[in-house]
Formats: C-alpha cells, structure tokens, sequence
C-alpha cells in the first residue's frame, strides 16, 4: 500500500493568496480585456453643469463623424430603456439612465455615443453641444431642507427623500407609534450632556479597477451575455433580464477578474442598463469602460452622514441616552441601496453599550450632486464614529479614561444574545476582553505616560481609542430585496479533483483560497486539488454577492454544506466498495478507508472514479458526486474590536502624523489569518484615509472640485506606522463555520480613534471636536487661534 | 487615457527635435516622461498634433560635474537625481528635492526638463534651482542660451522659453549648505508651499544667500528681502528666525484653493523658510 503523506491542515493557518502570482504579474482577465469580434465602444456624453434644464442637444457633429454607429439623447434612450429601478422600499423619484430634461449633477449622462473605437466614440462626445438653462444648485444639505428651498424633483418639494424617520426605544417597529416618556427620562436624569455636531463627510470609494461593462445581445438565440466589474452578477443578471424583457435564463452575466469594489460595485448603474439595451438595440457587442475622471463622477460615492449627537450620562460615566438627529446627503438620485445605507447607521447607534434609552431620527436629503450608495462599511462607520466621538468627549468631559467610560457601559458577555434599543440581535460578544486585549498590546498605561512626556516638551501627540461593533454576514432573506443566502455546489470530478463554485463572487477577498482550504480539510485532500469558481452565472447556478462582510460567514458556510452532502454520498459510495458501513468511513491524506482499518482503503480518486464509473452501483444511489447548498443565516454576525491610535501634530504646520495603530479584531473564527490581515489592513487605510486626508469637496456651484487623485488623497503606505494587529475569537452561533466576516472591520474603530487622538493632541488649545478630515490648515487654525 | 489623435516622431538630437518643433508651427509638444504633457492631454486641455518624443536623445540625460560646475541634462528622471552619489555629497538639497516629488512611478518617469518647462505652480524643483542661482541651458532655431532660473519662470505656467526652444539642461555650482523643505499636499505631493535655500558663510557670517519659493504664488520667486536680511550677519538661530520673519511679506498673489487658503500659505512660507535655512545651515 502507497505510504500518503500526511496533509496539513489549513483551516486556521495563514496560506498564501493563490490569486496574487496572476494578479500581479498582469495576467489577470478583466472586463477591458473581454474583445469580440465586431465589437463596439460606447461613451457617454455627461453633464458639465450640476443642475440644469437641457434646453437643446445638437448630436448632427458627431453623427456626421466617420466611425460613428449611432448617437443617442435621453428621450431618445428612454424610447427603449426604462426608468433606474432601484433595491430599496422607499418612495424615489423618477431617474432616467440618461437625462431626458433636467440634469441634476455634474456627471449625469446627457448623450451616448455608439463608435467604432473607444478614441472616436471620445471624439464624438465632445462633437455633442448641449445648451442647459442653468438652474441654482442645492449642495448644503441643511440649506437644502429649509425656507423655499431649490428644489431637485418637483415631487420632493423640500427635497426630503425620506424621513424623518423615528427609530430606538418607544419607537415601534414599523415607525408610526413614538413614545418619547423613555428617552426624555433619560436626559432629564442626566448630570451631563454632551452635544455635538459632527460630519461624516463624502468619500470616493475608487477601486483601482473603474468600473466597466461589455454587453453581446445574440440575437440568433435570443440570449444576453453581460460581463461587468460587479461584486454580484447574479444580481446583475436579475436586472439586466427584467429591464430587456428577458428571463433569467436568456441572461449570462459575468464578472471576471474585479479590480477591487468596495461597495460600489453593488450597484447597477445606469451604464450597465444602456450598453446591455444598446446591445440588444443594434445586436451589436459593445464595450464601456470608465475612465477615472467618469468614476470621480460617476459611480456612488460614500458616507455623507451629518449628525447631531446628544449623550446623557451620568458624573460616573453611565450614559443613560443617546439621541442621534442624522441628515444623510444622498445626493441626487436614489440608487440601489441608497436609501437604506444610513438606516444602518440608524441600526447601529447601540454600539457597544447598553445604553437604557436611544433614539435615532433620520432624514435623507437630495442635493446636486453624485449619488451616495454603500462605501466600505456602509452606514456602521458613521454610527461607530457618531458615537464613538461622543463617548470620548464625555470621557474627556469627566477626566475619565477612556478605555474605563466604556467599560462601564459595555453591554456584559453574559447578555448575548442581546436585544439592542434599535432592534439588532446582536449574536455574540465579549467587548471586554477586545479592550482588554488592546489596551495590553499598546502598554495603555505606558503610552499614556509617553504622550504625557511629550507633552510636556511640547510636543502635540495625543491618544484615540475607539470601540465598535458592526453587522456583517448580510443575510438573512428579510434583511435584503435579493434575499439574503448563498449557494455553492461542490463537485468531486472523477479523476478526484474538487470544483466547487460559490455566489459569493470575490473581488479581493481571496475566496479561491480560503474556500480551497476549507475544502481540502473537509475531504482530506491537496489543497491543489480544490479549485473554486465564481463570477459566472453560467457556471455558478446561484448567488448574491459579496458585500457587507458576507461572503465567509453566508457564502463560506453554503460551501460547508455543499461540502457535506457530498462527503455523506462519497462515504456510501466507499462503504460499498470497501464492503463496510458508511458510518465507519474516514477521509484521511487522500485516502479513504474505513475507521481502525487504515489498510483497508482506497485512494480518494479511486474512490470518486467509481461513483463515475459505478459497476455495480451500489443500490439506492445515482452515479456522480455534486451537490448544492443553499444557507440561509438565521441572523446577521456582529463582529467587534477596539483600535487604538497615537498621532502627533507639527506645531508649526497643523500636520498630524499617525504614530501607532493598534488593532484588535473579533471576526469569530478565522480561516486564513494572513488572508484577514489583509482585509484588516485594507480597512485600516480607508479608516485612517477619511481620517485624515479623504474627503470629497463640491464647489458652491455643484462642481466637484476634487475630480482627480491630484486633488483627491488616497492614501498610501508612507501615510502608515506599522499596524499592530491582534484578534479575539468569539465564534457566532449564526452559521456552521463561527465565522462572522472582517472586510469592513477596518474602516470602523480605526476613524474615530485617529479624530478622538487629534482632540486629544490639541487639548491644551480647549478643543473638544474636529471635523474629518483631519486637514493641516484647519489644525493649524486650533493651533494658532490668534493668528488664524 | 483616451486623448486626441496626434502623430509622434522620436527626436534622434537636439536639433532634430529642434526642426521638428520649428516645422510644425505651435501645434506640437515636447515629450520626455509625459507626467505634466499625458495628465493635459488626458483631459483634452491639450491637444497637440504631433508629440516629439525627445526622452532617448543621445546626451539629453545624466548628470555630470565639469568645471566645478554640475550639469543635469533635460531627459533625466526624478530617481536619478535623487539617488545621484555626485549630487548626495556635493549638493544634497536637489537630490532631496527630487526624492520628495510626486511618488515613486512619478519619480520614475518624470524628469527634470519637463518640471521645468511646464512650470507648474507647485513644483518642486523650480524653488530649488532658483536658490541654487541655477541655469537653464536652451537651444533654438537661433542657436544657445543660457536663462537664469530666477529669470526664467515668468508667471502662471510661462517660462522664457521660445516655441522652437527645447531645454537641453541645468547647470549650477554645487552647494552643499543648501537645503529644500515642503510642505505636501497629501493627494498629489506637489508643494503647497516649498522652500529652497543656499548659503555662503565665511568666517560665521553669511556672505550671501540664496532664497526661492515654489508653490504659494504663480511661479517660482526669490525672496530677496530674506536674502537681503540674511547677508552679512552671522549665521545664527536669531538671524534665520529674523529672516523668515520677513518671508512672503509683499507677495499679494498667494494661491488659495481647497488644500490651503492664502493666509495659511503666508504663514508656512515663514515655517518652510526657517526649515530650509536651519537645513543648510546645518550643512555647513
């Protein structure tokens, strides 16, 4: 008998990414590498102006242009395609995929171009002349709601796209019945209460990959092929077939390799829409593909939350109640989650704490300018920061440290599952023991007699730290409009290969190789004979998509189970063979044998050939081992952790300079560490980039002023110390595997931990707040009050 | 980058690119590392008919010392004068002030002829060499010439430089009592305010010095009253604190825009006129 060698386990061990060597050395395929024959380009005329009426289109220039299919304005676009649908339940007003009448920011589409290549369909837009009567623009969203406001859509007078909406303790689920006795107790009781306005300001999400679509309507067959840079193609597909009149069926929709998404690659765009139903149109393959400069304008920004915070506490630091007033800025249109994105921030104003009473107004504002839809975090950031920033101005307030203001309102590790005010289960937790774990990391003691001695020479450093929690692992069905499972089948091919496809359609998380991993271990067999597919819809029958942290905790956990159906009919397909009972089979180093009788085995493929090959076949059995899963999680997972900051501040020049990062991160059980890492790493960078240097900026007049990484600051490795990374483990009960998802975690603690450093640092100069991003010149000016 | 359609011809000299230039009247561009001439033409702000590619001229790259004097030619890229062991121990200011441009593709690909000739407000090297009382060699239908660096840059993206002039190189006396400090903007690196400075000192006094700025008004200046309350007097914390007390006073064309306002920039071209004086002081 062949000696196996002994398989390491991989769950759990930091296995490198199998995707990188690909990626890096430029061998990837994405959407602009996608060519067919005969192959069209598509460009889209857009706005130059943020609110206008279109008084005139002149497209004769460009028709005129040699190379130049087809030209088209809005009215003429809507003859065949229909309205923007959107994802969410709230009232929306009416969004052409090209503007028909009035344009409503700057980037909107106004004209599409149909051309031979991608430099004529250029030329061509700028042959378009468009004549706008040019309307004032709304772009301060608390000006937009008062007085006789400039109004955006004439069925939204006050330009309130929803609310405000009532949530938190008195209020009932569906919104109509508010009982204000609880709240209005706590603040009476209050011996303290901190008020602040605090801004969550505009981000762009800006994947290195823009986005981009390539549509084949075949009209011999009737089918639609759409390939989009898209973190869910099965979504994708959804809408593609209802906005042509097509099923499902006739609709193949692929992402192939997506150069980062971020969230904003949920969406489907209105540049999907128009090049699958031009495509259909002509029965022509055409090809879009966003230039940076379109993406700054483009495609959805993030965030844009203002709050009014309210904390009442008492003088030992128990907080009785929170309000939370939030006007979310969403720009011109609602998009597909649009709406819902800030009633996250709304779902997650509990935070960590168990806080008695809480309520949470919301009201969603339209402005002239780029609609806003889930970026990194979605919503959680901003309620993390609201009230983070809050818990830390009551902890300075007091003279309390802050590590201990929130130990003592931590909702206790004893209390899980817990009820939070706002209406989250909140599945598992033990906030303590994060805390605890990074204030040990970063000698908490120690780093504040470190930042005292700076002080003391005069230097400007000060300390942040920051809690949170956030919902992750999006499901379950009634938490979605797509539904809230995922789907896998998995495949033992009959040479003993495993191909297992999942709907979780990876765009930087690194699923090929973790999922590998999980499958390797479950059947005991190479991790290079497990490869995972996704990003087809032809391929993978099923899916969602990944977004809000879930393609682990739903995605991971439907392969599981996939997994195990067709380990149980392997096991009876080896039972027969071996002549033993299928209880009695183990799948051990590529070999499958029965229990205590190593020797009586046979190798894995030897095995899976005969479930191919079945003479006999066994009775009560099918030949062929594939199976499926749906999982559908009882409940969203609610990771955890604390980061904490130091940064220093030029006296002289206002800049801030982050000095530790401190992470500890609880995203349940971990598959691959290494693979986390780099989610938390990545994370970091966006948290600590709207810190400090991100911040989208319109211009009075609706113009985005900052339309290019010239002006817009990403931010890059010589921005970071080196992260000091840690993790608790606190598995959830959610799903099989304990995961609960790490993507977003980064974006979270690390925010609110940097400004509440800044305050800090700058402490001695009386200031108890600073609005993100942390610029140099608005430091300065705390600084240097007298001189500013 | 989807620019408009345009021809391009590879320069095989200075002269070859110099007819080429002449025979198209106006209508074609210079490109070396493309990182000031792609990003226009990108946006279609410019749109040349014809780009002279003049990056493998033979010569057109290097840096040399001749005659006790150094000379960087035109098509050398960022990377090298920042990493230059000849600039690191005689003039270590411009290989710093190369080393904090942009980031390291940028540092790669751009190079210093083409910094200069499209003068933008807040680039780096312009603050520099006009410390470094540099010239700017050029060569037209007309034959050389020779610009002084402070003479050179005119006003907003505008240099002495004739439409059938290319720039050929730098030349300077290396300075080892020099120094460039900044101030980044954080999106593009380029300086919201940058200073550049040089100093003679005999015997503790400051026999001369050399002040440019970048980055806080339409083009690269020297600040002649911080020269001017620089020389002659002993070299000295309370001399450079006095001088830069001075720095940007009469300049009333200050940019302002979302990264920083006018006042904020008057107050760090006192900051960075300090840090680069204190800098080369040290150097001595």
């Amino acid at each position: 008998m062949p000696t196996s060698p002994v398989l390491p386990k991989l769950v759990g061990s930091r296995v490198k990414r199998r995707e990188d060597p690909r990626l890096i050395q430029g061998k990837g395929t994405y959407v602009d590498d996608v060519k067919i024959a005969g192959m069209q380009y598509v460009a889209f005329k857009r706005s130059d102006v943020a609110h206008g009426r279109i008084v005139s289109i002149d497209t004769s220039a460009a028709d005129a242009m040699e190379g130049v299919e087809a030209v088209f304005t809005g009215a003429q676009i809507a003859e065949f395609v229909a309205p923007m649908p959107i994802g969410t339940p709230f009232p929306s007003p009416d969004h052409r995929v090209v503007a028909t009448d009035v344009v409503r920011f700057a980037g909107e589409p106004v004209a599409v171009v149909v051309a031979t290549d991608r430099y004529v369909a250029r030329d061509a837009v700028d042959a378009i002349t468009v004549r706008y009567d040019i309307l004032p623009a709304a772009v301060d969203p608390e000006a937009a709601l008062q007085g006789k406001p400039i109004v955006i859509h004439d069925k939204f007078p006050n330009n309130v796209a929803i609310g405000p909406i009532p949530g938190g303790t008195g209020v009932s689920p569906d919104g109509k019945s508010v009982d204000d006795s609880a709240i209005e107790k706590a603040f009476a009781a209050a011996e303290i209460v901190i008020s602040q306005r605090m801004m969550n300001q505009r981000l762009a999400p800006s994947a290195m990959e823009p986005r981009g679509v390539v549509a084949h309507y075949e009209a011999g067959k009737g089918t639609m092929t759409i390939w989009s840079s898209t973190q869910n193609p099965h979504i994708l597909r959804t809408f593609i077939a209802m906005m042509n009149g097509m099923g499902e069926s006739q609709v193949r929709a692929i992402a192939p390799e997506v150069g980062g998404g971020f969230g904003a690659k949920i969406n489907i765009y209105a540049e999907e829409y128009v090049v699958a139903g031009l495509s259909k149109r002509l029965e022509l393959p055409l090809k879009w593909v966003e230039d940076r400069s379109e993406a700054f304008v483009a495609t959805i920004h993030g965030r844009d939350i203002l709050g009014y915070i309210d904390l009442a506490a008492r003088r030992d630091g128990t907080v009785l109640g929170l309000k939370m007033r939030l006007i979310a800025d969403i720009g011109a249109y609602n998009m597909l989650l649009t709406a819902a994105i800030p009633t996250l921030t709304m779902l997650m104003a509990n935070a960590t704490y168990a806080i008695p009473a809480i309520r949470v107004t919301l009201t969603e504002v339209f402005t002239n300018k780029t609609p806003t839809d889930a970026y990194r975090g979605a919503g959680r950031p901003e309620a993390t920061y609201f009230v983070e920033r809050a818990m830390d101005m009551l902890a300075r307030e007091l003279k309390m440290d802050p590590a201990e203001v929130r130990r003592k309102n931590f909702i206790p590790a004893d209390q899980f599952p817990f009820h939070t005010q706002m209406g989250a289960v909140y599945d598992s937790g033990d906030y303590e023991k994060a805390l605890d774990r990074a204030l040990q990391n970063a000698d908490w003691d120690q780093l504040k007699k470190d930042r005292d001695k700076a002080k003391a020479e005069g230097r400007l450093v000060g300390l942040g730290l920051s809690m949170y929690v956030e919902v992750c692992g999006i499901g379950p069905s009634a938490s979605l409009p797509t539904g809230g499972w995922e789907h896998s089948q998995v495949t033992i091919e009959r040479d003993g290969r495993i191909t297992a496809t999942t709907g979780a359609s990876p765009h930087g998380q690194g699923n090929e190789t973790t999922f590998a991993q999980m499958l390797a271990d479950q059947f005991s067999v190479p991790f290079e004979h497990v490869t995972i597919l996704h990003g087809d819809t032809a391929v993978v029958k099923q899916g969602i998509g990944t977004f809000g942290s879930r393609s682990q905790a739903v995605g991971g956990a439907a392969l599981h189970m996939a997994g195990n159906k067709v380990k149980t009919k392997m096991a009876k397909f080896a039972a027969a063979l071996l002549e033993a009972h299928e209880d009695d089979i183990v799948f051990e180093n590529g070999r499958v044998s029965v229990k205590g009788a190593p020797a009586k085995g046979r190798t894995f493929a030897e095995v899976a050939s005969y479930a191919y090959i079945p003479v006999p076949l066994p009775p009560g059995l099918e030949p062929g081992l594939s199976d499926e899963a749906f999982f559908e999680p009882s409940n969203n997972t609610y990771p955890f952790g604390c980061h904490i900051s130091m940064l220093e501040i030029d006296r002289d020049t206002g800049e801030p300079k982050l000095l530790r990062l401190v992470a500890v991160d609880d995203a349940g059980n971990l598959i691959n560490p290494l693979i986390v890492e780099g989610q938390i790493h990545g994370g970091l960078a966006q948290g600590i980039g709207q810190a400090m240097i991100e911040e989208v900026v319109y211009g009075e007049d609706g113009q985005l002023l900052t339309g290019s990484f010239m002006d817009y600051a990403l931010p890059r490795a010589i921005d970071f110390p080196r992260f000091e990374l840690d993790n608790t483990v606190t598995p959830t009960p959610v799903n099989p595997l304990g995961a609960k998802g790490c993507g977003e975690a980064g974006t979270l603690g690390s925010t609110p931990s940097i400004v509440s450093a800044a305050v800090d640092a700058l402490s001695e100069f009386g200031v108890t707040h600073i609005d993100m991003m942390l610029r140099p010149e608005k430091l300065w000016r705390i600084i240097h009050g007298g001189q500013a | 980058m989807i620019p408009t359609s345009f021809d391009y011809a590879r320069a095989t000299s200075i002269d070859d690119a110099i007819a080429r230039l002449g025979a198209a009247s106006g209508s074609a561009k210079l490109l070396a590392g493309g990182h000031s001439l792609v990003p226009l033409m990108k946006l279609r702000l410019s749109e040349p008919s014809l780009l002279i590619d003049i990056a493998r001229i033979p010569g057109l790259s290097g840096i040399r010392e001749k005659g006790g004097k150094i000379e960087i030619g035109a098509a050398t890229v960022h990377h090298d004068v920042a990493t230059s062991a000849l600039l690191l121990d005689k003039c270590p200011a411009l290989a710093e002030t190369a080393a904090t441009i942009g980031d390291p593709q940028v540092r790669n690909r751009g190079t210093m002829g083409g910094s200069l000739a499209h003068a933008d407000p807040a680039a780096d090297y312009p603050g520099m060499l006009v410390a470094l009382d540099a010239e700017i060699h050029l060569k037209g239908t007309e034959g050389w010439r020779a610009v002084k660096a402070s003479d050179f840059f005119q006003a907003l993206f505008t240099v002495d430089l004739r439409p059938d002039e290319i720039i050929a190189g730098v030349q300077f006396t290396p300075q080892r009592a020099a120094a460039y400090a900044k101030l980044h903007q954080r999106a593009s690196h380029f300086a919201i305010v940058g200073v550049g400075a040089s100093l003679d000192v005999s015997g503790g006094t400051i026999t001369a010095a050399r002040v440019g700025l970048t980055g806080a008004s339409t083009h690269a200046m020297r600040l002649a009253n911080v020269e001017a309350a620089l020389a002659g007097k002993p070299l000295s914390d309370a001399t450079i604190a006095s001088a830069s007390a001075v720095a940007g006073d009469g300049i009333d064309d200050l940019n302002a825009d979302i990264h920083a306002s006018a006042d904020y920039r008057r107050a760090m071209i006192k900051v960075f006129t300090a840090r680069a004086l204190k800098e080369a002081a040290a150097r001595m």
